[in-house]
Formats: C-alpha cells, sequence, structure tokens
C-alpha cells in the first residue's frame, strides 16, 4: 500500500487552499499534479545545461541530449519496449495519433478500407480517422457501448473483415472509467490483419501497461497525466512499423541528407522529431516516470482500486445521483462521471469550487458519448496516487451542499 | 443552515434559483414574428426563443432551453424584462445587462431599471460563468437583428 501521505508532502500544489478550503484535487484525468522533484529538474535543467540536442560538439548539448535520450530509454523501460528507438516523442497523446493518422494511415488507406474506433472515444481518437477517411476514401466504423457503460464486443468481431486495416481504442475510457479489454481486441484484429492502436492517455498513468502483453501495434499517451510537466507525449509503434513510414513533419533533425529537390530521412525515432523538441519538458518527464516507478504501478492500482471501491459506496448513497459506466470497481478506472438529479453540471462544479473541491463539468471531449448517454454534460470526478479516502468524503459532504443550494430553492416554491 | 461561502450565496441568490424552478415564459409562441436560437457549445446550454412585435413594442415572448441554473433564470428573467416593452427600451436593456456582465467597472448602469435581473450581478465573480448569463441576450440580439432586416427588406420591397 501507498504512504499517501508521505506522497502528498512531495506535491507543493496539494498544501494551498482554494476559497479558504484545503485543494481537493479531483480533475486528474484532465492533468495530474506535479512533485517536486519534476518541478526541480525543469529548473535545473535551464540552469545548468540548456542547449539544443542532437547538434552541437560543446558540453552543454551533449548533456542536454545524453538527459533527453536517456528519458527515451525510461520510457521504453516503462511501458516494456523492446528499445528506445521504439518510442517517439511528440506533444501530447493528440499528436501522437495525429502523427499515425497523416504518416500511416494515409499512406496504406484506399477507398473502402475501414477504421474501426468505438463509441467511448476521446475526440482525439475519432477526429483524426474521420480526416483520414475523408482524405482517403476509407470507411469509419464504430464499435457500440453496451447500456452498462462497456463495449459490445460481439458486434466488434463481427464489425472486422479483411477490409479493416485499422482498430482505434482507448485503453481507459477518460468519460466513463471503463477498461477495455484491449489485448483480446488487438488479437482479434491481427486475425484479420488489422493495426491495432491504443489510446493510453488514460491508462499509462493509472495501470501497469505493458506493451508486449497488450500485443498492440501503436500506443499514444501524454507525459502530463502522468506528473510530468505539459508538452511532451509518447508514440510507441514496433520498430519495423516505425520504420516503413514516412515523415509527419518536414524539419530539421529528421534527415539525413537533403539536396534542392529531395532528401533522405533519418533513422527511427529521428525521423518523427522535426525540429527543436521540448527538451525541458521531456527532461523533467525522467523525474515523473522514476517517481512512479518508484511507488510501483501495481500498488498505484491498488490504491485507486481502493478510493473507486469507497468512491462508488459513497456515491451511492447520494439520492439522485447517477454514476455513468461500470458499477463495479474491477472493470474501472477511478474516474467517475456523475449527474445529480436534473442539475447542470456547471452548477454543481460552481458549488464544489466553493468548497474547494475540483472536477470537470462538460462533454470531456467526447460530445458523440454524451449524446449516447442523453445527457448534455456530466460532471467527473478523477483520483490519483495522492487522493486520500477523506477526500471521498469531502467531494461527497460538497455534493450535499449542492442539493442544500437548489433543494433550499425548491422547498421554496 | 449555512449553504456555503458568502460569494456563493451572491451567486445563488433567491431569486435567481426561482427562476431557474419556475421559469416564467416558457414554451414555443405559435406564430412568431421572429424566433431565433443559440447554445453553447462547451457546456451544453441551449436557448430557443420566440417573438411577437405588435406596433414596434414586444407584445410576446416566450423561451425554450436547457442548461445550467444560471442560463435558464437569465432567460427567463429577460423574458419578463422586455415583455410589453418598445423595441427600442429593449436594446437599452439588452446593452445595459450586456455591460453588466462584462464590464468591470459598469457603475453607469441603472440597476433598479433591470429589476430581478439586478441579481445576476454575482455571476460577474465567476468568469467562466458569464457566458451563461449572456447566452439568452444573445439569442435576444439575433432575433432584434433578424427582425430588423425583415423589416428593411419589406419596406424596401414596398419601394
Amino acid at each position: 500500500m501507498l504512504d499517501v501521505q508521505r506522497i502528498r508532502a512531495d506535491f507543493p500544489i496539494l498544501q494551498r487552499t482554494v476559497n479558504g478550503k484545503p485543494l481537493v484535487y479531483l480533475d486528474n484525468a484532465a492533468t495530474s499534479q506535479k512533485p517536486r522533484a519534476v518541478i526541480e529538474a525543469l529548473k535545473d535543467y535551464y540552469e545548468r545545461y540548456n542547449a539544443n540536442v542532437h547538434r552541437g560538439v560543446h558540453t552543454l548539448s551533449q548533456e542536454a541530449t545524453d538527459a533527453y535520450e536517456a528519458v527515451r530509454g525510461q520510457v521504453a523501460r516503462f511501458i516494456h519496449a523492446r528499445a528506445p528507438e521504439e518510442v517517439v516523442f511528440v506533444r501530447n497523446t493528440t499528436e501522437a495519433i495525429n502523427l499515425v493518422s497523416y504518416a500511416w494511415a494515409r499512406r496504406v488507406l484506399r477507398p473502402g478500407d475501414e477504421l474501426v474506433v468505438t463509441e467511448m472515444e476521446h475526440h482525439s481518437n475519432l477526429i483524426p480517422w474521420q480526416l483520414a477517411a475523408r482524405d482517403t476514401g476509407a470507411v469509419l466504423r464504430l464499435v457500440p457501448l453496451r447500456d452498462d457503460g462497456t463495449l459490445d464486443l460481439d458486434r466488434y468481431a463481427a464489425l472486422l473483415s479483411p477490409r479493416t486495416r485499422l482498430v482505434a481504442v482507448s485503453h481507459m475510457s477518460n468519460a466513463l472509467g471503463t477498461i477495455n479489454p484491449v489485448a483480446d481486441m488487438a488479437r482479434l484484429a491481427h486475425a484479420h490483419g488489422a493495426l491495432v492502436l491504443v489510446d493510453g492517455a488514460q491508462s499509462v498513468p493509472h495501470l501497469p501497461v505493458d506493451v508486449q502483453a497488450l500485443g498492440c501495434d501503436f500506443l499514444a499517451f501524454s507525459g502530463h497525466k502522468m506528473l510530468g510537466p505539459t508538452g511532451v507525449g509518447v508514440l510507441w509503434a514496433r520498430r519495423e512499423i516505425l520504420e516503413g513510414m514516412d515523415p509527419f513533419l518536414g524539419g530539421g533533425n529528421m534527415i539525413l541528407q537533403v539536396w534542392w529537390d529531395h532528401a533522405e530521412w533519418n533513422e527511427v525515432p529521428f525521423r518523427f522529431e522535426a525540429g527543436t523538441p521540448d527538451i525541458a519538458d521531456v527532461v523533467a518527464f525522467g523525474p515523473a516516470l522514476e517517481y512512479l516507478a518508484a511507488l510501483g504501478m501495481d500498488n498505484i492500482r491498488a490504491h485507486e482500486l481502493e478510493l473507486t471501491h469507497y468512491a462508488l459506496e459513497r456515491l451511492r448513497e447520494i439520492d439522485g445521483l447517477v454514476i455513468y459506466g461500470p458499477q463495479d470497481a474491477a472493470s474501472r478506472g477511478g474516474v467517475f462521471s456523475f449527474g445529480l438529479g436534473d442539475l447542470h453540471p456547471h452548477d454543481i462544479g460552481t458549488v464544489l469550487d466553493a468548497e474547494g473541491v475540483a472536477i470537470r463539468a462538460g462533454h470531456h471531449c467526447c460530445q458523440p458519448l454524451m449524446r449516447r448517454l442523453g445527457v448534455p454534460a456530466t460532471a467527473r470526478a478523477s483520483f490519483y496516487l495522492y487522493n486520500t479516502l477523506e477526500e471521498v468524503d469531502a467531494l461527497v459532504a460538497a455534493l450535499g451542499k449542492v442539493q442544500q443550494i437548489f433543494g433550499r430553492a425548491r422547498a421554496a416554491v | 443552515m449555512n449553504p456555503g461561502l458568502p460569494s456563493l450565496d451572491e451567486l445563488y441568490r433567491e431569486v435567481i434559483l426561482d427562476h431557474y424552478q419556475s421559469p416564467r415564459n416558457r414554451g414555443r409562441l405559435a406564430d412568431p414574428d421572429v424566433a431565433s436560437a443559440g447554445s453553447n457549445p462547451l457546456c451544453g446550454d441551449e436557448i430557443e426563443l420566440s417573438l411577437r412585435i405588435r406596433d414596434g413594442q414586444v407584445a410576446d415572448v416566450a423561451f425554450e432551453g436547457r442548461g445550467c441554473s444560471i442560463s435558464q433564470a437569465s432567460a427567463s428573467m429577460m423574458t419578463e424584462a422586455i415583455k410589453g416593452r418598445p423595441l427600442a427600451e429593449v436594446r437599452e436593456v439588452l446593452g445595459a445587462f450586456k455591460r453588466l456582465m462584462t464590464e468591470r467597472d459598469a457603475t453607469d448602469v441603472d440597476l433598479a431599471a433591470l429589476g430581478d435581473l439586478e441579481a445576476l450581478q454575482g455571476v460577474r465573480r465567476y468568469p467562466v460563468r458569464v457566458k451563461c448569463a449572456v447566452l439568452p441576450w444573445n439569442v435576444l440580439q439575433e432575433s432584434l437583428d433578424l427582425y430588423r432586416a425583415g423589416q428593411a427588406r419589406a419596406r424596401a420591397r414596398e419601394e
């Protein structure tokens, strides 16, 4: 089990108050807070060895390059990649998926080919495929959602055919918390000759993720949701796939030889990292990975399971509260989308904020999913390794305040 | 019972919650002279407005919509504030309300003239909620502009 009080002491922001109340930060699915080691690594880089990478012969450039490349190795170990060369640094999950859409999908897709996505995808794992389909004449197919918030896997199996070129699926839903059986889905897809892209934006920060065990071909995730700085995303892909891909963006660093009218591409992963990358933030992502690895992703998952069990139990006590997505802790992560009577999520969010409780209110970049659920938006509380059972109690108490305020008016009518 | 911080009480004033839970002039006019709709896609607030205009006055008005308490209460109060008033005055109220919501120092706005709407002042302290309060008024603005353009076209045809 995690020593949560000790962990909390590593996160300076958790000491602050909001509207006079201790901050209860439950918007981790949007972005996580950062430990002191990450914040200090940023400062240390700029104060001691700020220089461009892969360029100079001077000491600073060598130190910066070593630090930058060391984090590539850390990422590879973290997700059990075969080699650091399979790790491409981008800005975020969205850019990683777009890279695949532009540099892979547009090259291989032919009219009538099919792309399979699911009804629970974030816009970032939907729109890039809509665009690729529009540009190539490929067809987008949707795996439907069942009423319990899980994917209809029978319908998924029936959708696959020799025309399927890619299955793009989120490992854990950012809106429902559902954990999808991506390893089984990948096996099925491969049997039809399709490749599999896993959106790991919500899973890599919260679950042990092993790309060999998942058996996927692409994995996309963001550093800022897993204690790292903003500005760093990761695309992992099997080396042989990356080597067969054209560049995404053209410019410096991604070439070997350049003539006036053509160029020879650099080796992977540099082929996909045109221009000066976000060196400082990649370097500071290192301590974030180290922090997670030291605690152990199994232990983090166990802690979040405990929070999830408790949150499910306490939230169910609230009159009129509906939790969307799976109702058992084992098949979901610590992301709770909910509604409270007929109240709009923004009213819930505003009252909670006055109590120091930070949640997300909105469509969570899942507008088609919201339509499927029949709501304009939901309130969403999402947990991480530094959250406590007492913070679940604080959430429940704050929701009581919401009912008090809006019940007061109802009583007066 | 203390329902929260003073600022929260200021946002969710009784009169706002009352309009939210018992909206006035809710529905659609059967035969409107002008109708318009708008939404805030980010939060999912939606407002539809229909107006009947006679002799340069708002003879009747109705709204449909769904969304947060602030957007719906603002719409309800707005219909009360403009019903029966000449269009010139309606434009004045519209301008005054928008200034109240968006200008830091709107001291020249005559609060008494705004009636219940004055209660929405507290929204200013919640910048992300200002667009909720203003949505129905943007729809009203569009309705008035549509009506005016329609009148101009009709005049042009007569000439």
